[in-house]
């Protein structure tokens, strides 16, 4: 298993001008990223629906490369998603999956048959061209600039150590330092 | 044409309100009447369709596409549309997305015998959201898709139009 950073630490000097769309990575992300205009940390809107808001970027970026910081939470309320990414086949579209079996932010209950799933193959399955798993930080930071160059889609599943939340959640330290409405004005004005 | 031909909602009334308005994408799922608006909104060079397999990913995908500077629509049934509380709740009022959701209202009759509960908890339930909306059943009344659309940029919010003609109007 790796942590999240490190995982975002691999990630960074293959950035390019990519949007980045951080999910449950945004907490780790914020502190390591040197282009936040170009960063798309909405939090948490409603769980599951990460990868349709990444997707529909995509879409409308077909230009500029999307990377989306995927869990395996929001992916497993919205298996269907990955039908509708495949479908659409968005060459610029950078599918990575935070896999910590577990739901980290309400405690750290396992999520359901958590070390039986196969996330990479259920992509595959759906109709994505490529997909990868790693579980070793040494495997992802040795491979990530080759799957960055390829075109998309892709999936990427990394195995993550748990990081759980415990405090309540009006107690936790508030990582992201732009609202909502704050975070789609940059990106607006950065797009332009 | 006949009578009822008249008072039905056409897909090419449809079709040309969404092009008038700059509609780019169509974020959908069919519902069993859409038929022939699929076909003619396949046809149409100016649309994307992006085909979802649950409504609430409807929500997510339209708010990237605003994100990105596109202007989707949501074409969907009220039953799906009851299912994504909490995507249009986080995606689409969370975000203020100024999209319009055309949404079939299965069960409708106009009379007040309900039989079917998606139509006895339609509007039930785009009041509990805060959601402006408008009743659409023929051609003659199609204006309000526009309506809609002008109230979705003004007020940066999404707005439904509720479709009354699902079982002829689509499906000729």
């Amino acid at each position: 298993m790796m942590r999240i950073a490190e995982a975002l630490e691999a990630f960074k000097p293959h950035r390019g001008d990519a949007l980045v769309v951080p999910g449950r990575g945004g907490r780790y992300w914020v502190d390591l990223t040197t282009d936040q205009k170009m960063d798309v940390p909405l939090g948490d809107p409603a769980m599951g629906g990460h990868a349709g808001f990444a997707l529909g970027l995509a879409l409308a970026q077909p230009n500029r490369r999307v990377v989306l910081f995927d869990s395996e939470g929001d992916i497993l309320m919205s298996l269907g998603i990955l039908t509708t990414i495949a479908e659409q086949v968005p060459a610029n579209f950078y599918h990575f999956l935070l896999d910590n079996e577990v739901y980290a932010t309400t405690g750290g209950q396992p999520v359901p048959n958590a070390k039986n799933v196969a996330y990479d193959k259920m992509a595959l399955a759906a109709g994505y061209p490529r997909a990868h798993a790693f579980e070793e930080i040494g495997d992802l930071s040795r491979e990530i600039g080759g799957i960055l160059s390829r075109p998309g889609p892709v999936f990427v599943a990394l195995k993550v150590y748990p990081e759980v939340e415990n405090q309540p959640i009006g107690q936790r330290r508030r990582w992201n330092t732009r609202s909502r409405d704050q975070v789609l004005a940059d990106l607006k004005s950065s797009l332009r | 044409m006949n009578d009822a031909q008249a008072a039905a909602l056409s897909p090419e009334t449809v079709l040309r309100h969404m092009k008038d308005n700059g509609v780019t994408d169509v974020v959908w799922l069919p519902d069993s009447e859409t038929n022939w608006l699929y076909l003619l909104m396949q046809a149409e060079s100016s649309l994307r369709l992006v085909g979802v397999s649950r409504e609430g990913h409807a929500c997510s995908i339209a708010a990237g596409l605003f994100a990105g500077g596109r202007k989707p629509l949501i074409l969907i049934q009220n039953t799906g549309m009851m299912e994504s509380g909490d995507s249009i709740r986080g995606w689409l009022l969370g975000l203020n997305v100024p999209v319009v959701l055309m949404v079939g209202y299965r069960g409708w009759t106009r009379h007040g015998v309900t039989t079917d509960t998606a139509a006895t908890y339609t509007e039930r339930f785009l009041m509990a959201f805060g959601l402006n909306y408008y009743l659409v059943e023929s051609d003659a009344d199609a204006s309000r898709i526009t309506v809609a659309f002008e109230e979705a940029a003004r007020t940066q919010r999404p707005v439904v139009v509720l479709v009354g003609d699902e079982y002829h109007g689509f499906n000729r």
